[in-house]
């Protein structure tokens, strides 16, 4: 029996992941400041903004890999689990090893089982005994997201999935995490690609300079950034750039 | 931290190369130091030019020098490698073919000869061919023509002393004496029987005449009594400086132990090093350190992980060397239960400074140049001898060397190996607060790790 829309809204309006006025500098430059945010069961958030904005810094605090200076995150709801931008794997060990190893290290209960399940939802179940080091950029992607599920999360955090892949690898990786948010793990990503934010983002907040200048949908964001010049293709870059000149950076 | 352990080994596994140096290595090592423990130093070639006219010999007294007997004395020292010309010796000193030439000039011997009969003007003199292009060369050719002269002097002294010995014995005794040169045999009275001679006419004297004969009498016996002390004092001259050695500044282990201990040391200090600071900046490189101090394992368990791997590798290499070795050298095997501790907290010191060098390096190539950069100084300095540098640079080098664990590794080793070494506990302490500040250092280095 397929989820009536009622009920997949009242679903995911649970939040799994409440950060409050977050802020951390490093010296004298301040990363973020004053961030907030909810985010709910199986939303796909895309955190966009300029270089330096803040985005792997916000990541980092959510993964608790940094501290912040001052602020509170609930992640009282669900474990979030981490896939840092370069992939994070040995790539001596073949698949099926670095997999097992992560695994056994989360103390997963049947860790036969949860691999099996890794290399199914990876598509890389025949490539299980190839070392790491021989697959494309986007197949050790899909295991360093697959390493990051390991933990079951509720909340999964992916820090510039797409950089240094080809088109064709992109899709299959965002499908791939599509598929993800519909089993109702809740994605969060950084990305400087407002096409992928478009297209993969239900939700998009936008930082810059370590503020939120933006929390809201792409629509709205393009409502934001004001009619288009006359002429002008519609581009999701070129609404993405207008907004940010409008909000003056 | 055991699946940290098992991915590790894994990883080891996967890399030949490096697997393949841990256990080649302390074989080869062993192989190497057990043939030159083994099989002593070679005689050193000389190349050997006797100018001297055949036949003349060194007449001392009625006996004297062959050349013969001369020759096998050098050449039961050196290898001599007989040459005819002193260009030959030049061109084989020069292309490497023996250590250094010794030239027995024409004159040697009347040159000795005329000296030892003080009438000579001038020393009898070797002439001597270094090749001057490797100074270290050039200073064990020196020390080695050096020794052999200089036994050459002391048994020339001593059939010297031999022959004046003799000349004291029919002085004092009398007897029969072939004087040197004429050839001609003359009867000697000798002082003990001119004595008693003496005595003999002085009791048929009457006493204003006796007491004249009596003080040329107690002149002969003065001289005989004196001409015996003459004897000793031959003797000393002989082998004027007796050694009486003492040791101080604590146990010392045989030289055959202590070289082992220092191969051991060294296999294990670059083994350990190396494997453990790449294996930490590995973490780095391949992006896993995040991931795993994320909550999978903490910063701190992560390097204790690796100290265990290190002092793992540590025990294994060393008793692979060890029982390489043991064709060659005696091991004392009975002596196990102090071998093991040993290197076991040699393993865990070097660990340490393995973890430190990783995580200040954070990359594998560089942690490699400086677990290199360190190591290699650190076990030569280690070496230098008290004595061979002023104090204060002692002073010095003490404290750099007791800041890294190769010398108390040395000390541990030797100890446990040798009843006869130094006693372990210093050294076993002195590696067990060495561990424990690198894993200090190797934390607070990880700060700025990721």
């Amino acid at each position: 029996m397929s989820e009536t829309p009622a009920r997949a809204r009242r679903r995911r309006a649970a939040p799994v992941l409440e950060v409050d006025g977050l802020s951390k500098s490093f010296g004298e430059r301040a990363a973020l400041r004053e961030v907030s945010l909810d985010v709910s069961r199986g939303e796909l958030l895309a955190v966009l903004g300029p270089n330096g904005a803040g985005k792997t810094t916000l990541l980092s605090i959510l993964a608790g890999i940094t501290r912040p200076d001052s602020g509170r995150i609930d992640r009282s709801n669900g474990e979030v689990g981490w896939v840092p931008q370069q992939a994070g794997l040995y790539r001596r060990l073949t698949v099926e090893e670095n997999l097992r190893l992560f695994a056994r290290m989360e103390a997963a209960e049947d860790v036969e089982g949860i691999v099996e399940r890794m290399l199914d939802q990876t598509g890389l179940e025949k490539r299980r005994h190839d070392q790491v080091s021989s697959l494309s950029g986007g197949n050790q992607q899909r295991i360093n997201i697959a390493i990051g599920l390991l933990g079951d999360p509720s909340v999964l955090l992916l820090d510039e999935p797409s950089s240094g892949l080809d088109p064709s690898q992109r899709v299959r990786l965002w499908e791939f995490v599509a598929g993800l948010a519909k089993g109702g793990t809740t994605v969060i990503y950084s990305t400087h690609q407002i096409e992928e934010a478009s297209h993969y983002g239900d939700r998009l907040v936008v930082l810059a300079d370590g503020e939120t200048i933006f929390d809201g949908t792409f629509a709205q964001m393009r409502r934001a950034a004001g009619p288009r010049p006359k002429g002008s293709v519609a581009d999701p870059e070129n609404d993405f750039v207008r907004f940010l000149r409008g909000m003056g950076h | 931290m055991r699946w940290l352990l098992l991915k590790d080994l894994q990883l080891l596994r996967r890399s030949p190369l490096v697997t393949g140096l841990l256990v080649v290595y302390p074989i080869v090592l062993a192989v190497l130091i057990g043939l030159a423990i083994s099989r002593g130093p070679e005689k050193p070639r000389i190349a050997f030019l006797n100018q001297i006219p055949a036949g003349h010999g060194l007449s001392l007294g009625t006996g004297g020098f062959s050349q013969q007997e001369a020759r096998r004395q050098l050449c039961a020292k050196v290898e001599c490698v007989d040459v005819s010309s002193r260009a030959e010796v030049e061109q084989k000193v020069k292309d490497g073919d023996v250590l250094g030439g010794l030239i027995l000039p024409p004159d040697f011997i009347s040159k000795l000869q005329a000296e030892l009969g003080t009438s000579g003007t001038e020393p009898a003199t070797v002439d001597v061919i270094v090749n001057n292009d490797d100074p270290l060369k050039a200073q064990v050719v020196d020390d080695r023509i050096s020794s052999l002269l200089t036994q050459a002097n002391l048994l020339l002294s001593s059939k010297i002393s031999n022959v004046a010995s003799d000349y004291e014995k029919i002085l004092a005794d009398g007897g029969e004496f072939t004087i040197p040169f004429l050839g001609q045999t003359v009867h000697i009275l000798g002082l003990q029987k001119s004595e008693k001679a003496l005595d003999a006419v002085a009791a048929s004297l009457p006493p204003a005449q006796r007491s004249r004969v009596t003080r040329v009498s107690d002149f002969a016996r003065l001289a005989r009594q004196n001409l015996a002390l003459a004897d000793s004092l031959l003797s000393s001259v002989r082998q004027p400086i007796a050694v009486d050695k003492q040791l101080i500044g604590g146990s010392v282990p045989p030289l055959d132990t202590f070289a082992v201990a220092v191969a051991a040391a060294i296999t294990l200090l670059f083994v350990t090093v190396l494997l453990v600071s790449g294996s930490l900046a590995l973490e780095r490189e391949e992006n896993t350190f995040t991931r795993l101090t994320r909550g999978l394992v903490t910063r701190t368990g992560l390097l204790v992980e690796k100290a265990a791997l290190g002092t793992g590798a540590a025990l294994l290499v060393t008793l692979l060397l060890l029982a390489a070795i043991s064709p060659f050298e005696s091991i004392a095997w009975g002596r196990i239960y102090l071998i093991v501790p040993a290197i076991l907290l040699a393993g865990a010191a070097s660990s340490g400074l393995g973890l430190a060098i990783g995580a200040a390096a954070r990359e594998v190539r560089a942690s490699a140049l400086l677990a290199f950069a360190l190591a290699l100084p650190v076990a030569f300095i280690s070496l230098v001898p008290s004595g061979t540098v002023s104090k204060t640079l002692l002073d010095v080098i003490h404290v750099i060397a007791g800041a890294f664990p190769f010398r108390a590794a040395v000390d541990a080793l030797s100890g446990a190996l040798s009843a006869s070494g130094p006693d372990l506990g210093l050294p076993l302490l002195h590696l067990a607060l060495l561990t424990a500040g690198y894993l200090v250092l190797a934390r607070l280095a990880l700060r700025r790790f990721a």
